[in-house]
């Protein structure tokens, strides 16, 4: 982009009296400026596919490991207190924003649906957006943001202090350790996590509906009408919240048994794992629901 | 008798291929202390870490009792750890945990864990306190680390290297940054333990005083290499110009300040 603007600029500045051939001179330098643009975003391109597919490979990696210690059994103790902390801590902010976003949804569509005469759709619209995607997604980012960081935080200060060192020296590996108790709570406890999400969602926005002269139980009519009554909508959205889950344990810990040079080091490590899982989880959705709506 | 350590030409270079260690010898027998010493950077703590397993060297050898570990995974060094305690710089003490969990860790979810069970809770509280009494700090169990002192916190970390009753222990640094009174006493502790229990150490340090107070026998690595490697005595009188510069620490010599 640079190179482009460079050359455009230099071409303006070139006037007919200071060159012979001002034109073809001009017409090399934009055709080289192309060529070299062209060679450096192939090469950053294919740096960053490598790039991410080996952290994803990284991170199956990890998952793997991890899962294999799990074999041998995992501590009790540590899994409900990795429960308590990464899952029934994050239930009071999960509910919420998934609360609220059930409210803004009715609010909208109260109105606009009413004025076509159609009031009657707002549960099942609401109820489908909440369970399907809303309570699985911000369920997802509020875990990545609460509790993904903190692992990468804690894990990472571990490394940065050399506490890792001592549980290796110990002969107690981190990875059964500190990684499975945190992969299998964010496993269990997501989808926990989500179906009171759900049910507070379709809460808030029936309330508000009732505000905007959509009667409750017009509204739970709706919902029982457009929602899958085998509960497929609901299973669907709470299976996400389970890759969701292994996202933000396998990237926070990853981010934090990788962390290097001091607190500053945790910091950037922290920021990362916030980053990176959210983006996965993002991406990771849409395929879900791709396939799950493909079936 | 048979060597409990062995260490045979062992090279170590970063992954930007600068060579820390390139070709160290040396042996340790049941009950011996060797002392390394070196210039800070110069591949002491890097020496430390190869012995626990903690990072690769590059090539080499070493051999505990009838086991080459530079070649095991994390899963076949298990066996090898169990016998092997290792104090760190900054005692790398678990922060969230208090001084009872600490010290009790190793032993309720280190590989012995099993054994330990059988034997319950009364018998952990009392291990824990007897090693607490060995490191002079009985009564400390409650206390988090980040409420007790430096020199506080490197006894913490021996009691918790201690707790599962190693037959090797690996200091690194364990009076650096003391002050000498209380650095003398984490001395005395060392010895002590070798005495009580035949533990075979090494001790990572640059501390003169103290490594004379301490060792069987002295290791120097200087560039990689080993620059002295004898008893204390003949450490002193060493005529080779890099040992006596570092003895006596003085700047100018052959040991030049780098980075």
């Amino acid at each position: 982009m640079a190179t482009k603007k460079e050359t455009i600029i230099r071409n303006q500045s070139a006037s007919p009296e200071e060159t012979e051939s001002p034109l073809d001179e001009a017409a090399a330098e934009v055709a080289q400026a192309f060529e070299e643009a062209g060679e450096i975003s192939a090469r950053l391109t294919i740096g960053t596919v490598i790039g991410i597919l080996a952290y994803l490979g990284e991170v199956a990696v990890l998952i793997g490991q991890t899962v294999r210690s799990m074999r041998r059994g995992i501590h009790m103790g540590d899994l409900v207190r990795q429960m308590a902390i990464i899952g029934v801590d994050s239930i009071p902010i999960a509910l919420l924003t998934t609360g609220f976003s059930g409210a803004v949804f009715s609010l909208y569509s109260a109105s606009t649906l009413s004025s076509y005469g159609a009031a009657s759709f707002v549960g099942g619209i609401v109820g489908l957006a909440i369970v399907r995607e809303t309570a699985p997604i911000l369920t997802g980012v509020v875990l990545a943001a609460r509790s993904g960081s903190a692992m990468t935080a804690e894990i990472g200060s571990m490394k940065v202090t050399e506490q890792i060192d001592a549980l290796r020296s110990m002969a107690v590996s981190p990875i059964s350790y500190l990684v499975a108790p945190r992969l299998l709570a964010c496993l269990i406890m997501l989808p926990v996590v989500c179906i009171l999400a759900d049910v507070v969602g379709i809460v808030g926005g029936g309330i508000v509906a009732a505000t905007e002269a959509v009667p409750s139980s017009v509204f739970v009519r709706s919902l029982r009408q457009l929602l899958d009554p085998n509960g497929r909508d609901v299973f669907q959205g709470l299976l996400k919240t389970v890759f969701f889950g292994a996202i933000i344990a396998a990237v926070g810990c990853r981010e934090g048994l990788q962390s290097e040079g001091g607190a500053s080091g945790v910091g950037q490590s922290t920021t990362r794992s916030v980053v990176i899982s959210i983006v996965l989880i993002f991406v990771a959705n849409f395929f879900l629901s791709f396939l799950m709506l493909s079936r | 008798m048979k060597p409990k350590i062995d260490v045979r030409d062992l090279h170590y270079a970063t992954d930007d291929g600068r060579e820390i260690l390139s070709g160290l010898s040396f042996c340790l027998y049941p009950g011996e202390i060797l002392c390394v010493m070196g210039v800070s950077g110069g591949g002491k703590s890097t020496l430390l870490r190869c012995m626990a397993g903690l990072i690769k060297p590059s090539a080499g050898e070493i051999w505990i009792d009838d086991v080459e570990i530079t070649r095991l995974d994390e899963d076949a060094l298990v066996p090898v750890r169990a016998q092997m305690g290792v104090v760190f710089q900054y005692a790398a003490l678990f922060d969230s945990m208090n001084v009872f969990d600490n010290i009790a860790f190793g032993i309720v979810r280190g590989p012995k864990r099993e054994e330990h069970r059988t034997l319950g809770r009364i018998a952990l509280i009392r291990m824990v306190r007897e090693r607490l009494q060995q490191v002079g700090l009985p009564g400390t169990e409650r206390k988090m680390p980040a409420q007790l002192s430096g020199g506080m916190r490197r006894r913490v970390g021996l009691a918790r290297a201690l707790a599962t009753d190693p037959d090797i222990i690996l200091y690194d640094e364990p009076t650096s940054g003391l002050d000498p009174v209380t650095g003398a006493s984490i001395d005395d502790l060392i010895v002590q333990t070798r005495n009580r229990r035949k533990v075979t150490s090494i001790v990572v340090s640059h501390d003169m005083e103290s490594i004379f107070r301490i060792a069987d026998t002295v290791l120097m690595i200087y560039e990689g290499k080993a620059a002295i490697y004898g008893t204390p005595d003949e450490v002193r009188a060493s005529t080779n110009p890099v040992v006596r510069q570092f003895v006596s620490g003085q700047t100018d010599g052959p040991i030049q300040f780098r980075r």
